[in-house]
C-alpha cells in the first residue's frame, strides 16, 4: 500500500509541475474565472434602466402635461418628444426608442369629460422580455398618475384595491443580485471542464499513456493524480469567484461560508469528473476540445435556470436539465447567497451533484480501464 | 497554385469530417441543441405555481381567486388556511407568489375604502419576480376595472391601450430563436478553426505546411474556408428550423441576412485562426476559444439587452461580431429588414473579419520565426 501511495505522489508531483510550466492550466483557473466575472458582474443586467421613451402629445394641455411629468421624474425612462406618431414610429424601426407613449388630441377633453381616455403604448416586441418590463414601467406611472389625480379632485382612488407588493430575498429586484451567484456556477462549469478536457486526451495523443500502462499505476491512481491538482486549482478559482461577488458587486451572503464550500466542492467534483469522461472517451485532444466546447457552455448558459426559467420550460426540456450539472449548483448558489440554508433547498440538489460526480468519475474511471486492458 | 489550395481546403475539410467522433461533434450536439434550446429557453411565464390565502368570507375575493385560478400564467398548487406556511413555501421554491387577501376585502370594496390584497413574490431570480408582478398586477387591475363598472363607478381618468410592434403577443421564442441560430453558427464555426491551426503546430505538420511553396494567403484561405462552408450550412440548416419547424416569422430580405451571415462566419474565422494560431498548444487554443466565446455570447445581446450596460461595456461590445449578427437576424426576422437598414451592422463585421484574418496569417510566419 505504501508503494501504491508512494506512485501516486509521484504522480502528482508530475502533474502539479505540468500545470506549473504550462500558464494555461493557470490562466484556466484563475484568470479565466476572474475575467469572466469582472465582465458579467458588469455586463449582464435585465434590469431596464433608462429606456428611451418617445412621447406624442397632440394637443398638448394641463392634462397631458400632468400625465407626462410622470415620464420625465420616472428613473425608468428617457423621453423623448416626437411631433406626430408617423416621426415616432420610424424612430422606433430605426431602434432609436424603444417604446412610444401616444396621447391623442382629445385626452385632456375627455380625461375632463368623462374618462376613460385612450392613452396608446406601443412597443417593440422584438425583444419580448424588455417589451413587457417596459410595459410594467408605463403601468407603474399610469398608477401613480392615477392616484395623484384622483388626490387632486378629492375623489376617492379609482382602484378599489390597494396592492402592497412584497419581494422577499432580493427587495430592490436588482438582477446582479441574482445573475452574479448563477455567473459562478456557470464560469466553474467551464473552468472544471476546461482543466481535465484534454489531461488524457494529451497522454494517448503523445503515446506518453502506453509509457504509463507498462508501470504499476493503476488507473484509480492515474485519475486521482489527474483529479486532485485541478481540484486545488478549481476550488481557489471558487474561492477568488466568490471573494468577487461579496466584496466587489455587493451581493450579499445570507447563508453559511461551509454550504457554499461543501456544495462547491461536490460540484467541481461533477464538472472535473466530466472533463475526465470527455478526456477518456475522446482519446484526441482535438475532439476532446470539440466536445468541450458544444458540452459546457451552452447547456449551461440556457438549461441551468441561469437567465431561463426551469419552470417556464416544456416538461421534455425540464427533463433534460436534470443532465446539466449547473442546474442544480445554480439552485444552491442562489439559495445560498441570497435566502440563506434553505436544506430543502440545498439537500436535493447536492445529492444531485454527488451522484452526478460518480457516475461522471465512474464513468471516467470505466472507459480508461477498458482501454488499458 | 488554385489546384494547390483547393487541395489544402479538401486536406482540412477531411481532417473534420473524417473521424467519426470530429463528425458526430459537428452535426449532432448542434440539431439537439437548436431543438432543446428552441424551446427551453424562454421568457414567458407559463403555469407559474403560486400559493393563495383567502382570509375573507366575501363573494368578491372568490372571483379575485378564480381569475387567478383561469389564468394560464399562474397554477394556484396551495390554498391556505394560515399565514404560517408561507415563509416554508416560498423559502423551498414550492411556489414563486403568494396572494394573500385580507379578511376586510369584501367589506372595504363594498364601503369605497382601498381593499388590501398582498403580493409576496420569491426574488431570487428578479427577472421572474418582475414578470409575476406584472403578470399579478394585470389580472388585478383587471378585477378593480371589472368591480368599479359593475358598480356604477365612474371610469379611471385614462386607460392604457398596449400594443406591441413586430411580435403583438410578446413571444420570447420569437426573440431567443433567431438568436441560437446566431450562436450555434458561431460555435460550430469556431469548433471547425479553433483548434485547427494549434493541432498541427502541435503535430509539428505546420512547420511542414509553411516550408510548401503556398503563400500565406493560401494557407488562409485553405484554413479557413472550410469553417466559412460548414458555419454556412449550419446556418442554413438553422434558419430552415427556425422558419419550418418553430414558425418564427421571416419577413425580411432573405439576400440581407445571408450577406451578414458570410460576414459574421468570416469574421468569426478570422478570429478563431487568429487564436488558433496564437496558440503553442491545443489545450491554449481550447482556452483561447472559451475565452473569446463565453463573452462574446454573454455580451452579445442575446438574452441581457446590451442597453442595460454600462457605457464602457457598450463600447466594448463594438468588437463583438456577435452583437451585430443578431441584430441582422433577429431585424430580418422580425422587422421585416433589407440590405440598407443593415448598413450600419455590415461594416463593421467587414473590419473585424479583415483585421482578424490579416492577424492570423501573420502569425502563421511569426510563430515560426
Amino acid at each position: 500500500m505504501s508503494g501504491g501511495f508512494g506512485r501516486l505522489r509521484g504522480l502528482l508531483r508530475k502533474e502539479t509541475l505540468q500545470i506549473w510550466r504550462d500558464p494555461s492550466a493557470l490562466a484556466i483557473a484563475f484568470v479565466l474565472p476572474t475575467v469572466l466575472l469582472l465582465m458579467f458582474g458588469y455586463g449582464v443586467s435585465l434590469d431596464a434602466r433608462n429606456v428611451r421613451l418617445a412621447l406624442v402629445v397632440q394637443h398638448p394641455d394641463a392634462a397631458t402635461a400632468g400625465f407626462t411629468a410622470g415620464f420625465a421624474q420616472s428613473p425608468f425612462f428617457r423621453p423623448r418628444r416626437f411631433a406626430t406618431i408617423q416621426d415616432a414610429e420610424a424612430a422606433m424601426s430605426a431602434d432609436e426608442v424603444q417604446g412610444i407613449v401616444w396621447l391623442q388630441s382629445d385626452f385632456g377633453r375627455l380625461v375632463e369629460a368623462g374618462g376613460a381616455a385612450p392613452i396608446g403604448v406601443i412597443v417593440n416586441g422584438v425583444d419580448a422580455n424588455d417589451a413587457r418590463l417596459i410595459e410594467g414601467y408605463v403601468q407603474q406611472v399610469w398608477s401613480s398618475w392615477l392616484g395623484a389625480q384622483a388626490a387632486l379632485a378629492g375623489t376617492k382612488p379609482p382602484m378599489p384595491l390597494s396592492v402592497q407588493p412584497q419581494v422577499r430575498f432580493n427587495p430592490a429586484v436588482s438582477s446582479r443580485n441574482y445573475l452574479v451567484p448563477g455567473l459562478i456556477a456557470m464560469i466553474m462549469t467551464l473552468t472544471g471542464a476546461l482543466l481535465t478536457a484534454l489531461v488524457i486526451a494529451r497522454e494517448w495523443e503523445r503515446g506518453t499513456m502506453e509509457a504509463v500502462m507498462v508501470t504499476p499505476v493503476t488507473v484509480r491512481e492515474l485519475l486521482l493524480a489527474k483529479l486532485l491538482p485541478y481540484f486545488a486549482l478549481g476550488m481557489g478559482g471558487m474561492a477568488g469567484s466568490v471573494a468577487i461577488a461579496v466584496f466587489l458587486f455587493g451581493v450579499p451572503l445570507v447563508g453559511s461560508l461551509w454550504v457554499l464550500t461543501a456544495t462547491s466542492a461536490l460540484f467541481l467534483l461533477a464538472a472535473l469528473g466530466m472533463g475526465l469522461l470527455i478526456s477518456s472517451f475522446a482519446r484526441n485532444q482535438f475532439v476532446a476540445g470539440q466536445i468541450a466546447i458544444i458540452t459546457t457552455f451552452l447547456p449551461a448558459f440556457i438549461l441551468s435556470g441561469f437567465v431561463f426559467d426551469i419552470n417556464s420550460m416544456p416538461q421534455a426540456v425540464q427533463f433534460i436539465t436534470h443532465i446539466v450539472a449547473a442546474r442544480y449548483f445554480v439552485a444552491i448558489q442562489q439559495s445560498v447567497f441570497l435566502a440563506g440554508d434553505v436544506w430543502s433547498v440545498i439537500l436535493p440538489n447536492a445529492a444531485a451533484l454527488a451522484l452526478m460526480a460518480v457516475v461522471f468519475l465512474g464513468l471516467a474511471r470505466a472507459i480508461a480501464r477498458k482501454r488499458l486492458d | 497554385m488554385l489546384q494547390q489550395v483547393l487541395a489544402l481546403i479538401v486536406k482540412e475539410l477531411l481532417a473534420v469530417l473524417r473521424d467519426a467522433k470530429s463528425r458526430m461533434v459537428l452535426i449532432g450536439p448542434p440539431l439537439v441543441q437548436l431543438l432543446v434550446f428552441g424551446y427551453g429557453a424562454t421568457f414567458d411565464l407559463t403555469h407559474v405555481k403560486m400559493a393563495i390565502y383567502d382570509q375573507d368570507p366575501g363573494a368578491a375575493s372568490r372571483d379575485l381567486v378564480a381569475r387567478f385560478a383561469g389564468s394560464p400564467s399562474f397554477q394556484v398548487v396551495a390554498d391556505l388556511h394560515s399565514a404560517q406556511p408561507i415563509d416554508a413555501l416560498i423559502d423551498s421554491r414550492q411556489v414563486a407568489l403568494v396572494l394573500v387577501i385580507d379578511r376586510r376585502f369584501t367589506r372595504d370594496l363594498l364601503t369605497h375604502r382601498p381593499a388590501p390584497v398582498q403580493v409576496i413574490v420569491d426574488g431570487r431570480n428578479s427577472n421572474t419576480a418582475l414578470l409575476i408582478e406584472g403578470y399579478a398586477n394585470a389580472i388585478l387591475t383587471d378585477f378593480s376595472l371589472a368591480w368599479s363598472a359593475a358598480h356604477g363607478d365612474p371610469p379611471p381618468p385614462a386607460l392604457l391601450d398596449l400594443r406591441a410592434r413586430f411580435n403583438p403577443t410578446l413571444n420570447s421564442h420569437w426573440f431567443i430563436v433567431p438568436g441560437i441560430v446566431a450562436l450555434l453558427t458561431q460555435v460550430v464555426t469556431l469548433l471547425v478553426v479553433g483548434l485547427s491551426v494549434a493541432r498541427e503546430r502541435e503535430a509539428g505538420t505546420f512547420d511542414q505546411l509553411l516550408v510548401t511553396p503556398l503563400r500565406q494567403v493560401d494557407i488562409l484561405l485553405g484554413k479557413g474556408l472550410p469553417g466559412v462552408l460548414i458555419g454556412l450550412l449550419e446556418a442554413s440548416v438553422s434558419i430552415g428550423a427556425a422558419v419550418w419547424w418553430f414558425s418564427v416569422p421571416l419577413r425580411g430580405s432573405l439576400p440581407a441576412l445571408y450577406f451578414g451571415l458570410t460576414l459574421f462566419v468570416i469574421a468569426v474565422t478570422g478570429i478563431g485562426l487568429m487564436i488558433s494560431s496564437l496558440a503553442v498548444t491545443q489545450q491554449q487554443a481550447l482556452l483561447g476559444a472559451f475565452l473569446f466565446m463565453v463573452p462574446s455570447i454573454i455580451l452579445s445581446g442575446f438574452a441581457t439587452p446590451i442597453a442595460n450596460m454600462p457605457f464602457w461595456m457598450q463600447t466594448l461590445t463594438l468588437i463583438n461580431p456577435l452583437r451585430y449578427f443578431l441584430v441582422i437576424v433577429r431585424g430580418v426576422f422580425l422587422q421585416g429588414a433589407g440590405l440598407s437598414m443593415l448598413a450600419q451592422q455590415f461594416w463593421p463585421m467587414a473590419v473585424i473579419g479583415l483585421i482578424s484574418l490579416a492577424a492570423a496569417g501573420w502569425l502563421f510566419r511569426k510563430r515560426v520565426a
